[in-house]
């Protein structure tokens, strides 16, 4: 570990808490379609209606369109169960069918919202089955080295199990499956199993829940807990949220500044979204994976290291805004910088030990090489080599697995197999490493890394006192420029009426609240 | 040593014409003396009779993956073949501006964009931003060039409007996901947007990306492709040139 000047961190620390509450103040005031579908599906309302639109979609849509949203579906549904005795899903189907209208039982006051607790107790209660099944599960496992991550990404969810079956027998922890390109932008979660997708596959309930039940199963047969991974960040994050945590995902993708930077998703429906969706994970137990390693992607790693380690900070924050517990906060950051670069390798190593030093509870997710691998995958292993030794070296606990083919397509089983060699290979050979060495105090190492620190302290400070609005706008995140009242998704943003409710979240936060403080 | 290129030639291991090469793949068979016999069959196939099964390892207990060396039977005669390339020689970004101050009354407009749900805007960015990429500045630099980019997720109907509105010489339009074919789709549906408003030939339009060549925009109805390891130099001596033939916004 790093020697660090705590007064630095904790100034880090401070600013980025000042910067998450000031973010938070336009959380609070707002509600979002997927917010209030998801407190429909946490309610019990699942399935689609004749013409594939999820019922979710179908109840928030038609109260758009008669009501008032603002005043958020639980006060309409509320006295809507409680007068017809039907459950949310009945009801659900009824407007599909035309034959409710739901904003009859409108009120002038706060409706009583727990005539929603028969609906949400068992939906609540299956989640937290699913918590108690993977705390039981993985109970045993001192987990020593790094937990190895692969991806599958073929599109179809019978060939993304095959794939992921043959990764489990070579050794993977972790198993995510990559969405298809486009899903990030779709007001709504698709339904069905899927066997078209590209560059990855579906995010649906039902392939996630047949991957999971193919992982429990081929677990088994390995004789350890194999975790599932999904993706959150886009349009539908609470959604995406709620299902991992009934369908037991182990790690959800969920960050915000990713659909803001990379798919142009406006910020204030997204840090709305983001904030329900961290709370649902925290209360699953939903170790989370954050995405600034994205920004070595367009903005020069070496030049800004710095970014990665600002928005770290600023992720710990949002997240415990959200009540969750450091131990699931799987901060991001990556391998990037250009291998023709002198002493890459200790300018790597000393951002990854930095990482690991500022947070030490967190399973940070390290990222491997992308941007500069290449056609040339004889030398794309030697990068991924190179990589796996940073990752053991220091520490790191999500070891995301570099493949050789990275510049050419998504994963085949052998580019799975080889990364999967290597990083046991790697494992092995670097498992003492970390105790046999003490870090020369004035050398490039520590120098780099107190550099970085300092910057990201600055940066912190400038957006502290500029906002999160106008950091983004001015492009200090990746080299990319959102403005406030521009990107997707912003239609979908109203503001919270005095009426508004939503007993999910408050039930989740009291429950999180009671577990922090015991 | 004769280093001129004979006219049949095979791959080199130590060797000339030694027709030394290296293959691997997956299988969907147990990893056993049967399975490897099948690698080697299918080595034959591809014209390596010899071929020796150097590694397998089982990827589970359905997959296994080898790696095979042996010696190809066929030869290539390169004078036979035929590169289709957008440009034969590029133009330097000065001889570039030089040829625009030269031989065009107005500024060339370029919009460019990462089209349909394509989120990738590096490529784009390295052909049209001032920066460019890998010390190649982009085509923001040149005198004589207006360069529009409008970013990436950009619809084809969009990047139509826009180059109406920019009254655009060329359009530029990167794809990047390949998977499956998804750019086939894409780059097809905006030729025929472009037909269907019967705006074809009021532009250049010329697409690029890592998987992206000149023989396949052309058979996409595109007017030329660009790949990896090529700069805005490349696509810029290709447009000036080709606006130059038809005519656009030449000196009378
Ligand atoms: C950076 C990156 C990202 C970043 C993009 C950030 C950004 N704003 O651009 C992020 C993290 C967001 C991302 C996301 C995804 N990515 Co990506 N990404 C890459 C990566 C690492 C580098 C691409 C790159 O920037 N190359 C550098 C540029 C300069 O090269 P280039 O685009 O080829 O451009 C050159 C030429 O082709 C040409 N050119 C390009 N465009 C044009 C246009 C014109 C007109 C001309 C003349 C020339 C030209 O000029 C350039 C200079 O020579 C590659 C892997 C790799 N190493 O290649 C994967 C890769 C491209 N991504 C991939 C995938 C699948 C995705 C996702 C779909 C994954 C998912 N399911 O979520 C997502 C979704 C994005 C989406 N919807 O499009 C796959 C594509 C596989 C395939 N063959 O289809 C790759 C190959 C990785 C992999 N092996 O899986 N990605």
């Amino acid at each position: 570990m790093l020697k660090l000047d705590s007064k630095i961190v904790e100034s880090c620390r401070e600013a980025a808490r000042v910067i998450a509450e000031d973010v938070q103040k336009t959380i609070d005031a707002h509600t979002t379609d997927t917010i209030e579908r998801t407190i429909l599906r946490l309610l019990g309302v699942d399935g689609a209606d004749a013409f594939d639109v999820p019922l979710v979609n179908v109840v928030i849509d038609h109260i758009k369109e008669k009501g008032d949203l603002s005043k958020g579906v639980v006060h309409y549904l509320a006295n809507a169960v409680a007068e017809t005795g039907a459950t949310p899903k009945a009801l659900a189907l009824a407007i599909a069918e035309g034959d409710v209208d739901l904003t009859r039982y409108d009120a002038p006051e706060k409706v009583d919202a727990s005539l929603l607790d028969d609906a949400m107790a068992p939906m609540l209660q299956t989640i937290k089955k699913q918590r108690l099944k993977r705390l039981s599960a993985l109970k045993d496992k001192t987990a020593s080295a790094p937990e190895k991550y692969v991806i599958v990404a073929t599109g179809n969810i019978h060939e993304d199990i095959e794939q992921a079956i043959s990764a489990v027998a070579l050794g993977a922890d972790i198993i995510a499956v990559i969405r298809t390109t486009g899903q990030s932008l779709l007001d709504y979660v698709p339904e069905g199993l899927t066997r078209e997708g590209f560059g990855g596959t579906y995010a649906t309930q039902d392939n996630i829940r047949l991957m999971r039940q193919a992982l429990d199963d081929a677990g088994k047969e390995a004789g350890r807990y194999v975790k599932l991974v999904n993706y959150a960040s886009g349009l539908c994050m609470p959604e995406i949220a709620a299902i991992g945590a009934l369908e037991r995902l182990d790690m959800m993708l969920n960050d915000s500044l990713y659909g803001i930077i990379f798919r142009d998703i406006n910020m204030k429906r997204t840090f709305i979204d983001q904030y329900f969706s961290r709370v649902i994970s925290a209360y699953a137990d939903i170790t989370i994976n954050t995405g600034e390693d994205n920004y070595l992607t367009t903005a020069d790693a070496f030049d800004e290291a710095h970014t990665v380690t600002a928005s770290q900070f600023i992720n710990e924050q949002f997240a415990a805004k959200a009540h969750m517990d450091r131990r699931l906060m799987g901060l991001g950051h990556a391998y990037e910088i250009d291998p023709e670069k002198e002493n890459s390798f200790l300018y790597e190593y000393a951002q990854a030990l930095l990482a690991r030093t500022v947070f030490p509870d967190a399973p940070l997710k390290y990222m491997p090489p992308t941007k500069y691998m290449s056609g040339d995958i004889f030398k794309g292993v030697a990068q991924n080599t190179l990589f796996n030794i940073a990752t053991v070296a220091t520490g790191q606990k999500i070891h995301l697995l570099g493949m050789l083919t990275e510049a050419i397509h998504t994963p085949f089983m052998s580019d799975r197999a080889i990364a999967l060699e290597n990083a046991d290979y790697v494992e092995r050979a670097f498992r003492g490493f970390q105790d046999a060495f003490i870090l020369n105090p004035d050398g490039l190492i520590v120098e780099r890394a107190k550099e970085v620190l300092a910057e990201a302290e600055s940066l912190l400070h400038t957006i502290k006192a500029e906002g999160m609005f106008a950091a983004i706008a001015k492009g200090r995140f990746a080299n990319v420029s959102r403005t406030l009242a521009q990107g997707k998704g912003l239609s979908g943003v109203t503001p919270k009426h005095a009426v508004y409710q939503n007993p999910v979240m408050d039930a989740m936060l009291t429950t999180l609240k009671e577990e922090n403080d015991g | 040593m004769d280093r001129s290129p004979s006219v049949n030639i095979r791959p080199y291991g130590d060797t000339k014409n030694d027709g030394k090469i290296q293959i691997s793949f997956t299988l969907p068979l147990k990893n056993d003396a049967l399975g490897e016999e099948a690698a080697k069959a299918l080595a034959a196939k591809m014209g390596v009779p010899d071929a020796h099964v150097t590694h397998r390892k089982s990827l589970d207990e359905q997959y296994t993956f080898y790696i095979l060396y042996g010696t190809l039977t066929h030869v290539v005669d390169p004078s036979t073949l035929h590169v289709p390339l957008a440009t034969e020689a590029a133009m330097t970004k000065e001889e570039v501006e030089a040829f625009i101050a030269g031989h065009f009354q107005e500024e060339i407009v370029f919009i460019g964009a990462s089209t349909g749900t394509d989120a990738h805007t590096v490529g784009i960015d390295a052909i049209m931003n001032m920066k460019g990429y890998a010390g190649h500045y982009g085509l923001e630099r040149y005198s004589g060039v207006r360069a529009i980019n409008l970013g990436s997720q950009v619809d084809n109907e969009r990047l139509l409007e826009e180059a109406l509105k920019h009254e655009a010489d060329v359009i530029l339009i990167s794809q990047t996901v390949t998977q499956k074919n998804i750019h086939i789709q894409n780059l097809t549906a905006f030729i025929e947007l472009l037909e269907a408003e019967g705006r074809r030939d009021d532009f250049l339009v010329v697409v690029g990306g890592a998987r992206i060549n000149h023989a396949l925009a052309k058979e996409l109805g595109y007017d030329a492709g660009f790949g990896p390891k090529q700069y805005a130099a490349d696509v810029a001596s290709f447009c000036v040139v080709e606006l130059h033939r038809r005519g656009r916004k030449t000196f009378t």
